[in-house]
């Protein structure tokens, strides 16, 4: 715990009196954002229809190359269906369709080739979901999928992907386990090797603590700014704390929109709207 | 009687109502259990098991025949209905919707529920006339038509459990569809698939009308899968209506036989079955 909060981006107060108070706080004593970092993904105007129901109007942001960047709003505001419109996740549900301009790098998101888009942005889900496997075939998954390596090249390829997702200890004499043994904060990180695997360049993680325990979710933090270096983050929670405590940026949905979208001292210290500063100081939500 | 003890009462009668609706609903099979027991038991012999029948007259003699020829009859149901039936229900729960699914869930729970005998005839008509003759592959084809519903139905409700989120896990990956289903989907539900074919496959052992016009009967090892064969329930019939003391002692001893191995494929079946579903919920 010491060691996440000396790394974090804010640090927690001892004694806060509620989850907003103690992510306000915390983001007061933090630095903003200086040099602005290369854009990775950009969102112009994206509009996302569930059959003739609009659920997301008119999208736009910037989101950063090898920066943590948090989704924040209440339930039901659209930030986990943008989320899934970045990887095309939503394609699963029938009549879902997406609109705009959404651009990964210079390549239009929508005219990737599936394989190819989710090569590139991996996910991590809200529920940890080991697939019925041992713990060496789950992050060995996608690299055999993309056909990316074998033999013993696959071997330190997965000791790899379970050192990046600081697993690699506890798990490595039993990689030949069902992963089902393994404990709930354990296969969440199972599940971000398993991502970390084909070498994503974003990873999307859809509220990846909210299922689990606070010393799980510490340490799926801590993980996050390992990741950092090497992968754009993009993480939609509930917990305001977490935002405050893991973001560069953060993005405020509510209703289906964007209100604000800018580093997150300014979101948490000083929000341009009003709505963002009602949420951030709990009057909803 | 105060209100107090005048509810007690009520709830002790409706719970002794309802225990013994339950005991009576049951009771058929204790019943049906024991009289094979009492009447069978005592014919059961190592050469039961082991020595082909002896003809009239003669005491002794065995089913073994019988026992090997519905171990055969299975497999060939099983050969022909389990991979048809495993991947229609991929189909259906995979890529259904309405339409053609539709259509096809629909002609499945009908195919349930058409008698064996016309399952039979059908055979009979398809297989049999055609070839000229009695056959195994001819009772394994009906039984398997028997099968092929229940698998297919089956197999859809255990892939419809397997949650989304694990599906979404591997499609995240950047895995296809069929590549999702084949190494993902289809192992999270391969315990339930399996459980419930063997339990399809126990419930189509006992089947006797789908058998008289198509694997007939044979006193004798089966001599190849175009020629007539032998199983527990035909044997049990044509024992059962004959005339002999001896062969209707036989045929007690047979139905313990078939009785007794349904029930150990069933309940062991179930068991894993339960164990399965109990610690999906944990998970």
């Amino acid at each position: 715990m010491t060691e996440t909060a000396a790394r974090a981006k804010v640090t927690d107060d001892p004694n806060p009196q509620t989850t907003q108070e103690a992510a306000r706080q915390t983001a007061q004593r933090m630095e903003p954002v200086r040099a602005e970092a290369t854009i990775k993904i950009r969102a112009r105007k994206v509009d996302f229809f569930y059959g003739a129901k609009q659920v997301l109007q008119g999208i736009s942001a910037d989101i950063r190359e090898r920066k943590i960047t948090a989704l924040i709003g209440p339930s039901g505001c659209g930030k986990t269906t943008f989320l899934r419109t970045i990887n095309r996740m939503y394609e699963t549900v029938k009549h879902a369709r997406a609109e705009g301009e959404l651009l990964l790098d210079n390549d239009s998101i929508f005219d990737l080739a599936l394989p190819n888009l989710r090569r590139r942005v991996g996910m991590v889900f809200q529920k940890p979901n080991p697939f019925p496997k041992s713990i060496f075939d789950n992050v060995a998954y996608g690299p055999r999928v993309h056909g990316l390596a074998n033999g013993s090249r696959l071997k330190e390829l997965v000791e790899q992907s379970l050192r990046g997702a600081a697993l690699w200890d506890e798990v490595k004499d039993s990689l030949q386990k069902s992963a089902f043994s393994l404990s709930g904060g354990q296969q969440q990180r199972l599940s971000i090797a398993r991502a970390l695997a084909i070498d994503p360049e974003v990873l999307l993680l859809d509220e990846p603590c909210s299922a689990l325990d606070p010393i799980s979710t510490a340490k799926i933090e801590e993980l996050l700014f390992a990741i950092e270096n090497r992968c754009t983050l993009v993480i939609v929670t509930h917990n305001m704390a977490q935002a405050a405590r893991v973001a560069d940026y953060t993005g405020f949905f509510l209703m289906g929109k964007l209100i604000e979208f800018n580093d997150t001292k300014t979101i948490f210290t000083n929000p341009a709207k009003k709505e963002t500063e009602d949420y951030i100081t709990g009057r909803f939500g | 009687m105060n209100r107090l003890t005048w509810r007690k009462t009520v709830n002790a009668l409706m719970s002794g109502v309802t225990a013994l609706c339950a005991l009576v609903a049951v009771a058929p099979l204790l019943f049906v259990l024991g009289l094979l027991v009492v009447k069978g038991a005592s014919s059961l012999n190592w050469a039961f098991f082991t020595k082909l029948p002896v003809p009239v007259g003669e005491t002794g003699g065995g089913i073994a025949n019988a026992i090997a020829g519905s171990g055969e009859l299975l497999l060939l149901a099983a050969l022909f209905g389990v991979p048809l039936g495993v991947l229609g229900g991929i189909y259906l729960s995979e890529f259904g919707g309405w339409g053609v699914p539709f259509f096809v869930r629909y002609a499945a729970d009908l195919l349930v529920t058409v008698p064996s005998i016309v399952i039979g005839i059908f055979a009979y008509v398809v297989v049999v006339l055609p070839v000229g003759h009695f056959s195994a592959l001819a009772g394994g084809f009906a039984l398997g038509v028997m099968l092929l519903p229940i698998v297919v139905s089956n197999t859809e409700q255990f892939l419809r459990t397997v949650p989304v989120w694990l599906r979404e896990g591997s499609l995240a990956l950047g895995a296809g569809h069929w590549k999702t289903i084949v190494s993902v989907v289809f192992p999270a539900a391969l315990q339930g698939i399996l459980t419930g074919i063997l339990l399809a496959l126990a419930r189509v052992a006992g089947e006797t009308a789908p058998l008289i016009f198509t694997a007939f009967n044979n006193a004798y090892w089966n001599r190849g899968l175009n020629q007539p064969i032998s199983s527990l329930p035909y044997m049990i019939w044509i024992y059962g209506i004959s005339a002999y003391d001896d062969w209707h002692r036989q045929a007690w001893a047979a139905a313990l036989v078939l009785l007794a191995l349904v029930l150990t494929v069933n309940v062991l079946s179930r068991l894993v079955l339960a164990r399965k579903m109990a610690a999906r919920r944990i998970a």
